[in-house]
């Protein structure tokens, strides 16, 4: 099986057109994943003007774009493409890129570029290159079309999340098999404590991943009962109590009585774990936190307040998206997975609640999550 | 024969790496400083030049890297400058320092793949600092 990709060579210097055109007649690329090839099928645009006159008439697949055009430049035809929507993945080529192009480029959604002059086997891997990027992008937007939730996007994160642990605890295995710092053990033992720490985040966050796992998938089978929170924010209480006395946090907690709603215990201990551990963990020494529950008209009221770091302004807006840890010079230290409140999201979505942030940076956090009964 | 050493800074959100690469670079014989991120290494660059920078390419944003090689070589223009990333393994998009046209967008001396061996960063670092 053979796929055309349609590429669009905007570069002035005719030679620099058949060239490419050259290299590219009889190239294919196969994908061992991927049960047929691509073959190209070269157009050629002198200009950027021309170029938008084509992409406007016919749909393209590769755009490969010289940034030093006679009329309007390289840069300016992609932030025109951008504008159009133009479903295409662009190449920039060229002879001098600054910083300054990169950024600009990248931003306005630039796969690569190839600088010129290349050889053909240059060209051909970026070519295959891009045209795995293609695929890959297009069978995203295929599938978020069919609703299947395959996220190439978040399957990279993780694997970056999955790695860096990894590639730390290995750097410090290789460190001690090397006797870098001598033959004494306890001149390892920082490293052997950073390894530990690390081996934990990365539990943290497989547990977390199997959470959200079957919260997406939703193969989770949801036992809806009738259950007494209050024996749930107990239980949640005594699980984060260890890290609390650890952190020298105190916890005081407030609750009506016979809090007795329709969930499933296992999806109220994660949200109320997940609110527990973030208050204790984000907390300053000789901290408080403060949870209470109360019964509101035909609701249940859930507030987790703490005297920890707080959130900025800008920060709060990125908080529940998945892989979202605030970098500062504050949390540093503190190891999370980034999907805490995420998956705390989805399952307060779950009860059709809400969740409610406030924060002031150095005073505290208070979280409120409304659940109807 | 003493000598003073030479100072090279690293720049890497990562606060494990960083130890093992000062670790790695102490025991070739330089001195030190870090910073976990592209302001902290600007705030550094500020009161300090050292004789070479490796910064991580991909910290709070994904191109923090190149705006801080950028911005160091805008001040310390003969201060070699090294962009250790993973970034290859990861997307499967390559970046080279080799020719003149790549250094004069990428402001980076030696683009440098992390998980390196000792050795070969030793021979990198001296052949940089011209040592």
């Amino acid at each position: 099986m053979m796929e055309k990709l349609k590429v669009l060579i905007v570069d002035d210097e005719p030679g620099i057109r058949s060239g490419i055109e050259r290299i590219l007649r009889n190239y294919t690329v196969g994908f061992p994943f991927l049960d047929e090839d691509f073959s190209f099928d070269i157009i050629e645009a002198a200009t950027g003007e021309e170029a938008l006159d084509i992409v406007n008439k016919e749909s393209v697949d590769i755009i490969l774009l010289d940034n030093k055009l006679p009329g309007i430049q390289g840069i300016e035809v992609l932030e025109e493409l951008n504008k159009m929507k133009i479903d295409a993945a662009v190449m920039m080529i060229t002879s001098y890129a600054s910083l300054d192009i990169a950024v600009k480029a990248t931003n306005f959604g630039a796969f690569n570029f190839v600088p010129k002059p290349f050889t053909p086997s240059e060209l051909k891997t970026a070519m295959e290159g891009i045209s795995k990027h293609l695929f890959l992008k297009r069978m995203t937007k295929r599938m978020k079309k069919e609703g299947k939730e395959i996220r190439f996007q978040f399957l990279s994160v993780l694997s970056h999340e999955l790695k860096s642990p990894l590639n730390a605890i290995e750097g410090y295995l290789n460190i001690m098999q090397d006797k870098q710092v001598g033959d004494n053990i306890n001149d390892y033992m920082a490293m052997i404590d950073r390894s530990l720490v690390r081996i934990k985040g990365m539990r943290g966050l497989i547990m977390d991943l199997l959470d959200l796992t079957k919260l997406e998938s939703g193969k989770k089978t949801r036992e809806l009962k009738r259950i007494d929170l209050g024996e749930i924010a107990k239980l949640a209480i005594h699980t984060i109590e260890p890290l609390a006395i650890q952190r020298n946090v105190k916890l005081n907690y407030d609750a009506d009585d016979e809090l007795i709603i329709t969930a499933d215990a296992e999806e109220i201990e994660i949200i109320l774990n997940n609110l527990l551990s973030n208050a204790v963990k984000y907390n300053k020494e000789n901290g408080e936190v403060h949870f209470n529950i109360k019964k509101k008209d035909n609701a249940v009221v859930l507030k987790v307040e703490d005297t920890g770091i707080g959130i900025s302004e800008e920060h709060i807006s990125k908080l529940f998206q998945e892989f979202t840890r605030i970098k500062t010079e504050k949390t540093r230290d503190i190891s999370g997975s980034g999907l805490g409140l995420s998956i705390l999201k989805k399952m307060v979505d779950l009860y059709h609640g809400t969740v409610d942030v406030q924060s002031t940076p150095d005073i505290g956090t208070t979280f409120v999550i409304t659940l109807p009964v | 024969m003493s000598e003073l050493k030479k100072l090279i800074l690293i720049v890497d959100d990562d606060q494990d790496y960083l130890e093992q690469m000062k670790l790695q670079i102490v025991q070739f014989g330089f001195d030190v400083i870090t910073a976990t991120g592209r302001e902290e290494g600007e705030d550094l660059l500020k009161t300090t030049k050292p004789d070479l920078a490796i910064f991580d390419l991909m910290m709070e944003s994904h191109d923090s890297g190149f705006v801080l090689a950028y911005k160091a070589k805008r001040m310390y223009p003969d201060m070699p400058v090294i962009i250790a990333t993973a970034v290859t393994t990861e997307t499967g998009i390559t970046f080279k320092v080799e020719t003149e046209e790549d250094k004069s967008w990428i402001k980076a001396d030696l683009y440098l793949e992390k998980g390196i061996r000792g050795d070969q960063l030793h021979r990198e670092i001296n052949k940089l600092l011209k040592l």
